[in-house]
């Protein structure tokens, strides 16, 4: 118990250190989260079109003005639709897409718990 | 012409073969002999050959231009370098789905051949299950996806193949992916056959244990070969985007990763019979599923094959009879046993492995195939990428990765907690490491310490294992090398996303661009005319200024004429600790050229870990080879 | 009989799951953003082609509906919709304000001496970042939208025979 509790002070005293990282807008990031609707396989990052050259200006742009990067990403929704981020948005539609996900791990974790308790009852 | 009518004739006997296979497993069922009859190993036999001789003439189809064979005159040119000309034969939908047909048959012959231990009645069920499975592909390719359908009058030179496609790796990476794919079907075959016959437990999960490890270890590799081709291809330094291609690759996966454990238990233990059926089953119809979202042109994705919306609807209709007939077969025989199983015991860690697996394969599957409920129930179209991959996955990985360091090493039935001290030390040792790194290095976000302590937290403690292995001889070193390179993997990618440097610009030749300790020199530019395409070579000179080297770089744009497309090509440099990676991209009317500049570390060594992953499956087939045949 | 609830939820869910992909198969899967309509016109700031000054919302608010057409002498299908703009030009209750796009000044003026000059007010765009503010992603690109802004309709690649009647029927409700 002592050592375990040790373990824990340890970590806390570690991870004081890790300073929140710098909240600088990263625009090759937002490149990489919007889809190019020239090329539909590909985001603006990956592709040559002169349509992703001239997202990449105009984001660039916004970060420049100070834009946050959700308030880049709603310009664009409100312009192009939600089809062109990468991150679908939490909405009434995406709920089940964001909830299945850990429903299921929930789900199993119960699942594998009383299948194992019952049998360390019998 | 020849070949296109000798094609078609040994299609039709093809399918013929597969009818009276079928009948005579039929036959032979009834007749009360504990062997099978010696007809039924000779027409396997020339199953096989046949189907080998069949898209052994459409390869030579492909080598001498025979352009009055459709699939030849829409994927080939007669300038190709003959490599191409070969792999062009799987390079697209019709010839991959022969070679899709080949690895059935002879897995459906070789299953055969090496079970001779079993009983009969299993044996011969599975050869009928995976003749239908045959019979259902050879249709699909015969009435709807014909390689030799002819063309007339014939055309004199033909469209040539997407010069992406023209590439070594993605030469090797559709036959590998297929033996994961298509290997999964000879266990979903004698999955069915087991429920069939009732034969279960040990023996039944020692017949299937080697296929299951074959195809997970080709698989691991196919998936490899294609992210190290869309790395050095697709030129945007990545090597895994989330695209509904590679996640259609990944599920089954998943399925193979979890039936490889869960297989064990049921071979030691005798436990969790129907769960491993039903992954069985789940793996061979994920494959299928993945093939329709793929060919039927459902999503739209970076590796578009040309569609046609019948397709879809044959593999669609082929996929509902699958899983019907698998859930019917199933709910019939479905017993509720009572699972005898410990708290802190290997089939619980197994069992958690399971869940796990299965957490990643729904979310993954949920990923890909909800914008299309969206789009057919509310009209919508959205797009999922790695931002929903990442934020749901990533988190449950560091988990993940703690438990696999912890599990193999709790004994069967029941453990005590002896080792806990011991973990605890390899845990302050990882977070010490973790503090290290980033503190004499970079700071990165909370998740990625997590992350690279947990993997760290795997390898030692699976290096651990290595030590005490030595030391006693147990046969378990496969499992420790696909264990430590799977944490190696997760580490390499973890410090490959948080220390790689990425810049977006435009450039002038003769122009400069400084940033950190970087000097990136735009010195020349050149045109290049080759045999099939022509190439405006950059010349680029980088200037490290922190360790004094200098290094060139000649990224391409390429300028191909059969079919005539433009494609990027980047150039890498790579090193033992870090890649330098570079494409180029003109921007239309204007003198400015678009610069991706990249330094990615450990490049080399992501593909070095995900190639021990399989090879510690494979070490696993050779060792059970000694002591099976 | 849980069970049996079990079974039939399974199947159930199977069905829908495969009955989705089947509506699926008919649907196209390339995106486009014709659907996005409704939405108003914000912060409109072009530069003038001719003169040096800006266009912003209340230069153009002055009609019933106005066409913004965003066009460059570089673009062939640009010169296949031209004489359907031509003859809207007539129009009363009808605007076409034009937006040049990417395109150099002397090529522009000699595609539209050429070609005849449809515009009631012909604006540029030389970088192309005014574009994104409409939600243009290729040339030619059209959008109608009546005074208050509000985007009608969009239409993507050259104006056809259809949308010019599209167009007529709409001016003449």
């Amino acid at each position: 118990m002592k050592k375990f509790l040790i373990f824990i002070l340890f970590n806390l005293l570690i991870f004081n250190f890790i300073k929140a990282e710098t909240h600088l807008v990263d625009a090759n990031k937002i490149f990489k989260n919007l889809r190019c609707l020239v090329c539909q396989g590909q985001s603006i990052a990956e592709s040559n079109s002169e349509y992703a050259q001239t997202i990449k200006l105009v984001v660039r742009d916004q970060i420049n003005d100070g834009k946050s990067e959700k308030e880049i990403y709603d310009f664009l929704i409100e312009k192009y639709g939600e089809w062109m981020v990468y991150d679908p948005p939490f909405t009434k539609n995406n709920l089940l897409l964001w909830i299945i996900p850990y429903l299921v791990f929930l789900g199993g974790g119960i699942l594998i718990f009383f299948l194992v308790r019952q049998n360390n009852q019998n | 012409m020849m070949l296109s009518n000798l094609g078609n004739i040994l299609l039709i006997t093809n399918i013929v073969i597969g009818f009276s296979i079928i009948y005579n497993s039929f036959k032979d069922l009834t007749i009360k002999k504990n062997f099978i009859q010696r007809r039924i190993y000779q027409l396997c036999v020339f199953q096989s050959t046949l189907v080998i001789m069949c898209f052994l003439s459409l390869i030579i189809a492909f080598v001498i231009s025979d352009f009055s064979v459709s699939t030849v005159y829409h994927n080939s040119h007669s300038l190709k370098p003959i490599l191409y000309k070969i792999s062009g034969t799987w390079g697209n939908h019709e010839g991959s789905l022969l070679l899709w047909v080949i690895i059935l048959t002879i897995f459906s012959f070789l299953f055969l051949l090496y079970n001779k231990k079993h009983p009969k009645n299993y044996r011969l069920i599975t050869l009928i299950i995976q003749n239908i499975l045959i019979l259902g592909f050879l249709f699909f390719i015969f009435f709807n996806s014909n390689p030799f359908s002819k063309i007339i009058p014939i055309p004199t030179e033909g469209l040539g193949l997407n010069p992406i496609l023209q590439d070594p790796a993605l030469a090797i990476h559709p036959p590998l992916l297929y033996l994961g794919f298509v290997g999964s079907s000879i266990y979903f075959s004698a999955a069915m056959s087991s429920l069939v016959t009732s034969y279960s437990g040990k023996s039944f999960a020692l017949s299937i244990k080697k296929w299951i490890v074959i195809s997970w270890s080709f698989q691991t590799l196919g998936i490899l070969v294609g992210s190290i081709w869309a790395y050095y291809e697709l030129g945007w330094g990545g090597f895994w985007f989330w695209d509904p291609v590679e996640n259609a690759s990944l599920l089954p996966w998943f399925a193979m990763a979890a039936l490889m454990h869960s297989v064990i238990v049921l071979e030691k233990r005798n436990l969790l019979y129907f769960w491993t059926i039903i992954l069985c089953l789940l793996t061979f119809t994920l494959s299928v599923t993945g093939t329709f979202l793929v060919r039927s042109g459902i999503l739209n994705s970076v590796h578009t094959f040309a569609n046609d919306p019948t397709r879809g609807i044959y593999i669609l209709i082929f996929l509902s009879l699958m899983i019907f007939s698998s859930l019917f077969i199933l709910f019939k025989k479905y017993k509720f046993v009572n699972q005898n199983i410990n708290t802190n015991s290997k089939e619980t860690f197994i069992l958690i492995n399971n869940w796990f697996m299965i957490f990643y394969l729904i979310t993954v599957l949920l990923g890909t195939v909800y914008p299309i409920f969206t789009e057919v129930i509310t009209n919508h179209k959205i797009s999922i990428g790695p931002p929903f991959y990442n934020t749901v996955i990533i988190p449950i990985v560091v988990l993940f990765l703690l438990l696999m360091a912890v599990g193999p090493n709790i004994k069967w039935i029941k453990n005590d907690l002896k080792n806990f001290n011991f973990l605890l030390k390899i845990g302050i040792i990882s977070i010490l490491i973790n503090f290290c790194i980033f503190y004499f290095f970079k700071s990165y976000s909370f998740l990625s310490n997590l992350i690279i302590i947990s993997a760290i937290f795997l390898i030692i403690s699976s290096s651990r294992d290595l030590h005490k292995l030595i030391n006693n001889n147990k046969n378990d070193f496969p499992r420790i090398i696909s264990h430590l390179s799977f944490g190696f993997l997760i580490l390499f990618i973890g410090l490959n996303h948080n220390f790689s440097l990425e810049k977006d610009f435009n450039l002038k030749l003769g122009e400069r661009k400084k940033f950190e300790n970087y000097t990136l020199e735009f010195k020349n530019l050149r045109l290049d005319e080759l045999k099939n395409y022509k190439a405006v070579i950059g010349e680029f000179k980088i200037d490290d200024s922190r360790n004094n080297s200098i290094k060139f770089l000649y990224p391409e744009i390429r300028i191909y004429d059969n079919p005539s497309t433009l494609t990027y090509e980047a150039s890498i440099r790579s090193g033992l600790f870090k890649d330098y990676y570079i494409t180029m991209s003109n921007i239309d009317r204007s003198d400015y050229y678009n610069i991706k500049f990249q330094k990615k570390p450990f490049m080399l060594w992501i593909w070095i870990s995900a190639m021990f992953i399989s090879f510690g499956g494979f070490l696993r087939l050779i060792n059970n080879g000694k002591k099976n045949f | 009989m849980e069970k049996r609830i079990f079974k039939l939820l399974i199947i159930f869910f199977i069905i829908f799951f495969l009955g989705v992909f089947f509506i699926a198969l008919k649907k196209s899967s390339i995106y486009d953003t014709k659907d996005l309509v409704g939405n108003r016109l914000e912060n409109i700031n072009l530069n003038h082609f001719y003169e040096d000054k800006l266009i912003t919302e209340k230069d153009i608010k002055n009609s019933d509906f106005i066409l913004i057409n965003f066009w460059a002498s570089w673009c062939a299908p640009c010169r296949i919709e031209h004489p359907f703009l031509l003859e809207l030009n007539g129009e009363k209750k009808l605007k076409i304000l034009g937006v040049n796009f990417k395109d150099k000044n002397e090529n522009a003026t000699k595609f539209l001496n050429e070609l005849g000059n449809p515009y009631d007010l012909l604006t540029k765009d030389e970088f192309g970042k005014n574009s994104i503010n409409f939600g243009i992603y290729g040339i030619p690109e059209s959008i109608l939208v009546n005074s208050e802004l509000v985007i009608i309709k969009k239409f993507i690649g050259p104006i056809s025979a259809e949308d010019f009647k599209y167009i007529k029927m709409i001016l003449n409700k």
